[in-house]
């Protein structure tokens, strides 16, 4: 019989927050900071505006027809629930105000199923721990308001365990290759979990508050 | 969004360049010249020389400038070329191949192979003979399971899918794109009658399998549905069989709760009892939230039945133990969660009496929140 699935913390794993380390390592990706945050707002002036020329009602209807028995939600209709495909379910009903739709209690539970002995967070039942599941899952519990249902402290040591001390970055999971990709999720699930040394990010667009304060836009959360 | 880990395991990054196998180019024989080994870009191809190659224009403020290969600029510099001519050749079908091998998740490449297809009415067998080699490749990649199922409904015939799935979830039993082409496969075309086996066959090499539990509510909601209190009465003891060899099973218990829940957990008889008794020996925290989920079934559907107060009380007060013994003991990291179940479940049922020994907490609503 298959045993449960999850990795071990070991005891010389990295326990703090390597942000130079970090830094390096993205900066080395070649990408200069401003060009972000010109990007971004250009992109996101342009989807404000388009929003009506999608079927919102159809679109929403859709959404809620991928919800399945245990509360999560799949692909299509009647595939396995996912907290990837969770996280975009979420951050499309804050998008189009119909939260409220949801069932936050029993999703929350089923996010907060994905917490293993390790602290890390999976993607599924039955499967290992992925550092990007704690920006997918941690993101899904903040919007409906169930982000104090994960142990926060357990799933911190994790992350921290997943950067590598060598060259910077995060892995998906603690001795493995680290990733841009990653790195992203690790750092932006430490802020949702309330470091002081990174800045606020939002939730359902996965950016720092500060961007989205200065165009105006707040996609709702529940309570 | 971009993609997710297990659904695909790379995002945008360009994947590492492949050494050039050269198959497609057997095509095009003069390509190679003397060394059949040695790979001629497509600017220095004779048979090309006709078409002005298109650089990729990534706009006035690149922000993630990818580095490309030589070959990978090339080849796309003369996709974008094909396309602008709009051109419908044998060598552009060709040069697809060449596209893909290099980024197969490009799906303007896949969309333009498709339209190649169409328009010199290439034989399908044979491009089912090449997504098949593609997909045993790179299986958790959405484009080639999609183009997969384009050609099975052009050629309308789906009698390969099941055993090329069933071959793909051999190498990975939990791969989200074959389960989802599986499950779109069998509802279009009606091949519900062997996968109920299908299975139980996963589920005896690794009763955990998640995907194989939600196909099982899948193909039953589908078929016999649940209402029908001999099926009900069979997936409950396959449930509890699955727990009884692996009781530490997340998916059989949510798999039992899912089915048993829109009926009302406490209509079952005698389930509440085999729980209990299954609690003796083959204990876990999702055994103890399926008895929390029953007793709160109980009381929510106590002005049904002839419950007394009594009865109502001693419900209620081993619920709440439960909730105390997984926050305190048996599920620690979810702490905060049956503590909310606990005081929720107090204050809809509690009424007057006195609460079992539990964090003193003054009383809040069901909704709130820290």
């Amino acid at each position: 019989i298959a045993q449960l699935k999850d990795v071990i913390i070991k005891p010389d794993a990295p326990s703090s927050l390597l942000l130079d380390k970090h830094a390096d390592y993205i900066a080395a990706y070649g990408s200069k900071k401003d060009d972000y945050v010109n990007n971004i707002h250009l992109k996101y002036d342009n989807a404000i505006g388009k929003m009506d020329t999608i079927n919102v009602d159809k679109a929403v209807e859709f959404v809620l027809s991928c919800m399945n028995f245990d509360g999560g939600f799949g692909c299509r209709p009647g595939s396995e629930s996912h907290a990837g495909q969770i996280y975009c379910c979420t951050g499309f009903l804050s998008l189009t105000g119909q939260l409220h739709q949801l069932n936050a209690d029993l999703l929350g539970w089923w996010l907060c199923e994905r917490q293993l002995p390790s602290g890390g967070l999976n993607g599924r039942p039955e499967k290992l721990p992925d550092v990007c599941y704690s920006w997918w899952v941690l993101a899904s519990l903040k919007i409906i308001g169930r982000i104090h249902w994960i142990d926060k402290a357990k799933l911190r040591r994790f992350i921290l365990a997943c950067q590598d001390e060598e060259t910077g970055g995060f892995a998906d999971r603690p001795g493995d290759m680290v990733d841009p990709f990653h790195t992203l999720f690790g750092v932006a699930g430490l802020s949702l979990l309330g470091d002081e040394q990174i800045k606020a990010v939002n939730p359902v667009l996965c950016m720092p508050e500060d961007v989205l304060q200065r165009i105006g836009l707040q996609p709702d959360l529940l309570s | 969004m971009s993609s997710v880990q297990e659904a695909s395991t790379e995002t945008t990054e360009v994947k590492e360049q492949k050494e050039f196998e050269g198959d497609a180019d057997e095509q095009f024989g003069e390509s190679f010249g003397a060394d059949p080994t040695r790979y001629t870009f497509y600017r220095d191809r004779k048979e090309w020389a006709d078409l002005e190659p298109v650089p990729q224009d990534d706009g006035p403020n690149p922000v993630v400038k990818i580095a490309y290969s030589d070959k990978f600029a090339d080849v796309y510099d003369y996709f974008r070329a094909l396309l602008k001519k709009d051109e419908k050749s044998e060598r552009a079908l060709a040069l697809t191949a060449d596209a893909i091998e290099l980024n197969a998740a490009n799906y303007t490449v896949w969309h333009y192979r498709r339209v190649l297809l169409q328009a010199l009415s290439k034989d399908l067998r044979e491009e089912m003979k090449y997504i098949t080699n593609i997909i045993e490749e790179q299986p958790k990649n959405y484009q080639v399971w999609h183009h997969r199922r384009m050609v099975v409904e052009w050629l309308n015939d789906p009698s390969e899918e099941l055993e090329f799935i069933a071959d793909i979830l051999s190498q990975d039993a939990k791969n989200y794109h074959a389960w989802q082409h599986r499950q779109w496969v069998i509802q279009e075309y009606k091949l519900w009658d062997k996968e109920l086996e299908f299975v139980e066959t996963l589920l005896e090499e690794d009763v955990r399998n998640n995907s194989a539990w939600n196909q099982r509510h899948f193909v039953i909601s589908h078929t016999t549905g649940f209402s029908d209190p001999a099926v009900v009465q069979r997936e409950i003891q396959y449930c509890l069989n699955q727990i009884r060899k692996a009781p530490h099973n997340e998916s059989a218990w949510n798999y039992l709760k899912g089915m048993l829940q829109d009926r009302g957990l406490s209509s079952q008889p005698g389930l509440l009892e085999k729980v209990l008794e299954l609690k003796e020996t083959h204990c876990s925290p999702y055994l103890l939230a399926f008895l929390f989920d029953c007793y709160e079934d109980a009381l929510e559907f106590s002005s049904q039945k002839e419950n007394t107060e009594q009865e109502q009380k001693e419900t209620l007060k081993k619920a709440l133990e439960i909730c105390e013994l997984l926050a305190q003991e048996k599920d620690t990291i979810r702490k905060e969660y049956w503590q909310f179940l606990g005081r929720s479940v107090k204050n809809k049922y509690g009424g007057d009496g006195p609460s079992v020994a539990e964090e003193a907490k003054p009383s809040v609503p069901a909704s709130e929140t820290s």
